[in-house]
């Protein structure tokens, strides 16, 4: 049947848009809707059979202890051996179908939003490439191949930020996108060099075998190394603090990239290598603590960010940075279930909100400063229905998306400490704040003077439809077909709604939500009194703490200073010897020329000088004068 | 067989003799002295040669010496200008570094012909008949070549002193 | 009673006199007068060997006649070298001939 084909056959999945990659990029650069159409019947595709492939595993008896694994050797080099393949099992599934369904809607959307570029061919073989690499990391079997994967997505998106390459500031925030991961991809590297140098082997499978005995065997340190290095690709990579830097930057893209890139696939990728690996993470309980702290703080940290600014794309970044600090949290605290719903919940909602941020956009000829626009919701009233239900879905309020798997992270992290559980609490006061600042200045209120805007085209309606529609309804269906049985590490998780920490929950972000309606709704406490009342705190949030200020300081002092010290060695030292020999070289002649005065009779000095030393030496060579040197007597 | 003492005594003359005209022959700045001081020394030299059962050799170093060659030499001093005939023939400022040149390996030289234990021979010096045997016989070749090499130096000196013609 | 050593030493004597002269006089006739004396030196030490040590084969006397004749050859050749200076450069004061230098 089509699942079983689907399975055996799931290869296919990452290859077809890379296949619309290659043939737009060679053949349909100049025709924008053979490209489109291309693209997207090819993530349709894809889209099938990921379907087929979760229909397979879901029924089909795989489970994380039994996965579906097919291989191919790739690399068998004088003791590596290292092979590419697809590993199936409910993880990955989701994780197909949510990737390559988010992809989809995306491109959709594009063929709207980005009508008329001149780039719209190269976008759309862009989008593909990148469906396909992170399709191909979702199915990776060992850490060779996810890091190559990795490393497909992290140049997709150095691309995609940089799309529009004639603007400055757009191939700057490529720069920086990509160079920050570079450092996570570091760290990553040495880990998974680590591990195939003590282990002998990278595959996720042989590994989860391994790596429990040689715990019990009481080699943790080592371990810890190799996790720490491991992790910093998820750091970078999930912008998590402090290597968060590059993902607001990196809206200098199109939204449509905003949307799928950096909200609802790629920046999931560390998530992901976190939960694939986690059979490595779970056995050292330093490293899990690190990795919850790490979540918490970047959620609480985006979040205070996130309060200030004024430009809608940047708030959905500090968004994702937050909500990415939620997933990671859950990890920390053991729970993979809680990250993994998370994860999924979150691509719907965010994607819809950048989605329809990129309809407000659109409409409003390129705006991006909520405090520009005012009164839309009369204006573009489908965008209006869609940011509502996303805003309601990412603070929590049930029953949309959004209050299921916040409650399922808030129920683990209370499970295991309360301080952690009182920061994502506080995160979660905070994300229905300035989500609902974001609805109620951007849709409520006077609108301001200028351009009338138009509501978004068909395309883009319909996936901003699609996917408020799963951010209504994920939650509860996640919730209804045991999402913790299939996605899991370790023991099942029954459902259990904990009613004390679901209520409370609500409470806070009806509390959030309201705190908004009050001072950016109604206007019954003027915004700008309470930034002049806050001052420190809020120059503090506005500034983003600084810390890209901080960066610079530490690249100029640092990478210009050792700079300026090798260019000062390489001027005085090496040069200085290379000059030196040239100079003495030439004085040097310059000073022995002088011997040669032209005198006759010097020369007869100098030559009879050496005559004489020769005979001498001749002469005290023979035995007869080297006894009376000796003796001195005859 | 002359006595020991009139032996000691020719020899002692004919060394001071040598020893005092090249002295002089170097020290004089009056070149025309010095030549003629040369030819004292060579007719020492000849002297010397007498003490060592060297007739023959005496007798040439007489006629080639004392005769063709100090006479070329006076030719050429004739030949240069001078303007006063005192200051024909000055020391340069080497004269330190040549004398202790000389000093050392007068030294040398010393320790040398001490120290080497030479041994005489007891025969009787040849007569003349056989260095002219040996000559005409034995060493014909470089007698040959010589005369050839005297050929060489006439014409070569002849071209030099002539000179290339100036187009 | 006058042994080798008498001989070898009045020409070793006679030697460095004439090096002394070489290295010493301006005038190249005066070197060249010099030279003379370092032949003849070297003659006597030739004969004196000759006499001492193999007198039945007279070798040093042949010798010394060789060198005799090189040295009377290599004169005429030299002063023709002083003629032609001479002409030339108007001056025989060896410190004069110095063009060949640095």
């Amino acid at each position: 049947m089509f699942s079983q084909y689907a399975v055996q056959h799931a290869w296919l999945i990452p290859l077809l848009p890379f296949v619309a990659f290659v043939v737009i990029g060679f053949f349909l650069r100049r025709c924008p809707r053979a490209a489109a159409g291309l693209a997207i019947g090819m993530s349709l595709a894809s889209f099938l059979l990921a379907l087929g492939v979760g229909y397979g595993v879901f029924g089909g008896g795989i489970t994380v202890e039994q996965p579906w694994i097919q291989k191919v050797p790739w690399l068998d080099i004088a003791g590596i051996f290292v092979s590419m393949g697809v590993y199936l099992d409910p993880l990955t599934a989701m994780m197909l179908m949510v990737v390559s369904l988010v992809s989809l809607l995306v491109q959709v959307y594009s063929t709207g939003y980005m009508e008329g570029d001149d780039g719209f061919a190269r976008f759309f073989a862009f989008l593909s490439l990148f469906a396909a690499s992170m399709l191909g990391l979702v199915l990776a079997v060992n850490f060779v191949q996810l890091y190559v994967f990795w490393e497909l997505v992290g140049l997709c998106s150095y691309l995609l930020i940089g799309f529009y390459f004639d603007r400055i500031s757009a191939r700057e925030a490529a720069k920086k996108a990509f160079m920050t991961t570079r450092i996570g991809d570091f760290g990553l590297l040495l880990g998974i060099l680590l591990l195939q140098v003590v282990f002998g082997t990278v595959d996720f499978q042989q590994l989860a075998g391994i790596l429990p005995l040689y715990v019990q065997a009481g080699g943790m340190g080592l371990l810890t190394i190799a996790a720490m290095l491991i992790f910093m690709g998820p750091l970078s990579k999930s912008g998590q603090f402090p290597l968060h830097v590059w993902l607001p930057d990196a809206m200098e893209g199109p939204t449509p990239v905003s949307a799928l890139i950096h909200a609802a696939t790629m920046v999931v990728a560390g998530v992901y290598l976190v939960a694939r690996v986690f059979f490595l993470f779970s056995l050292l309980p330093n490293v899990m603590e690190v990795i919850a702290w790490i979540g918490a703080v970047t959620a609480c940290f985006a979040a205070l960010v996130a309060l200030s600014q004024t430009d809608s794309k940047r708030i959905l970044a500090y968004s994702t940075i937050s909500q990415l600090g939620y997933m990671m949290l859950a990890l920390g605290v053991g729970s993979v279930t809680a990250s993994m719903f998370h994860l999924m919940t979150h691509a719907f909602f965010k994607a819809a909100l950048f989605l329809g941020a990129g309809a407000i956009m659109h409409g409003l000829h390129g705006q991006t400063d909520i405090f520009a626009m005012g009164g839309l919701r009369r204006r573009l009233p489908v965008t209006f229905a869609v940011m509502t239900i996303s805003v309601l879905a990412i603070s929590g309020i049930p029953p949309f998306a959004g209050f299921f798997s916040k409650d399922e992270i808030l129920a683990a992290a209370a499970h295991v400490s309360a301080p952690l559980y009182g920061m994502a609490v506080l995160t979660a006061l905070l994300t229905a704040f300035y989500m609902g600042r974001l609805l109620f200045v951007a849709f409520f209120g006077q609108e301001k003077q200028g351009n009338i805007p138009h509501e978004a085209g068909p395309a883009m309606c319909f996936s901003m439809i699609v996917l408020s529609v799963l951010a209504v309804v994920s939650g509860a269906a996640g919730y209804m077909s045991h999402f913790g049985e299939w996605v899991r590490f370790g023991p099942a998780l029954h459902e259990e709604l904990n009613l004390g920490i679901a209520a409370f929950s609500t409470f806070v972000s009806l509390l959030g939500l309201g705190a908004a309606w009050l001072v950016y709704g109604r206007r019954s406490v003027s915004p700008d009194q309470l930034a002049l009342k806050l001052g420190f705190f809020y120059t503090l949030s506005y500034n983003k703490f600084y810390i890209d200020e901080f960066y610079g300081w530490l690249n100029r002092t640092f990478v210009y200073g050792i700079g300026k010290i090798l260019y000062w060695l390489d001027i005085k030292g090496v040069d200085g010897l290379v000059n030196g020999l040239a100079w003495s070289v030439g004085h040097l002649g310059d000073d022995l020329r002088r011997f040669q005065t032209g005198q006759l009779q010097q020369y007869g000095v100098v030559i009879f000088t050496a005559i004489m030393l020769i005979a001498a030496w001749v002469v005290f060579s023979s035995p007869i004068f080297v006894a009376v040197l000796q003796r001195g007597a005859y | 067989m002359m006595s020991e003492y009139i032996y000691t005594a020719s020899f002692y003359v004919f060394a001071a003799l040598v020893i005092v005209s090249a002295l002089g022959v170097v020290r004089k700045t009056n070149i025309m002295h010095a030549a003629l001081l040369l030819v004292l020394c060579f007719i020492g030299v000849s002297g010397l040669y007498v003490l060592l059962e060297a007739d023959y050799l005496a007798a040439v170093q007489i006629l080639v010496y004392g005769g063709a060659v100090a006479i070329i030499i006076i030719l050429s001093i004739m030949l240069t200008h001078r303007r006063r005939m005192e200051e024909t023939s000055l020391a340069n400022n080497r004269g330190r570094a040549a004398a202790l040149l000389g000093f050392v390996f007068m030294a040398l030289l010393a320790l040398v012909i001490v120290y080497t234990p030479w041994s005489y021979s007891p025969a009787e010096p040849a007569k003349l008949t056989v260095f002219a045997n040996v000559l005409l016989t034995g060493y014909v070749l470089p007698f040959e070549i010589a005369a050839v090499l005297l050929l060489a130096a006439m014409i070569g000196a002849v071209l030099l002193a002539k000179g290339v013609e100036e187009e | 009673m006058i042994g080798l050593e008498h001989f070898l030493f009045v020409a070793a004597v006679l030697f460095v006199i004439g090096l002394y002269g070489v290295l010493t006089k301006r005038n190249v006739t005066a070197i060249l007068m010099s030279m003379e004396l370092m032949l003849n030196a070297v003659n006597i030490n030739l004969i004196a060997f000759s006499r001492f040590i193999t007198p039945e084969a007279m070798t040093g006397q042949v010798f010394a006649i060789f060198t005799i004749t090189i040295a009377a050859a290599e004169l005429a050749v030299g002063l023709a070298l002083v003629f032609r200076i001479y002409h030339d450069r108007n001056t025989v004061d060896a410190e004069q001939l110095n063009r060949m230098r640095w």
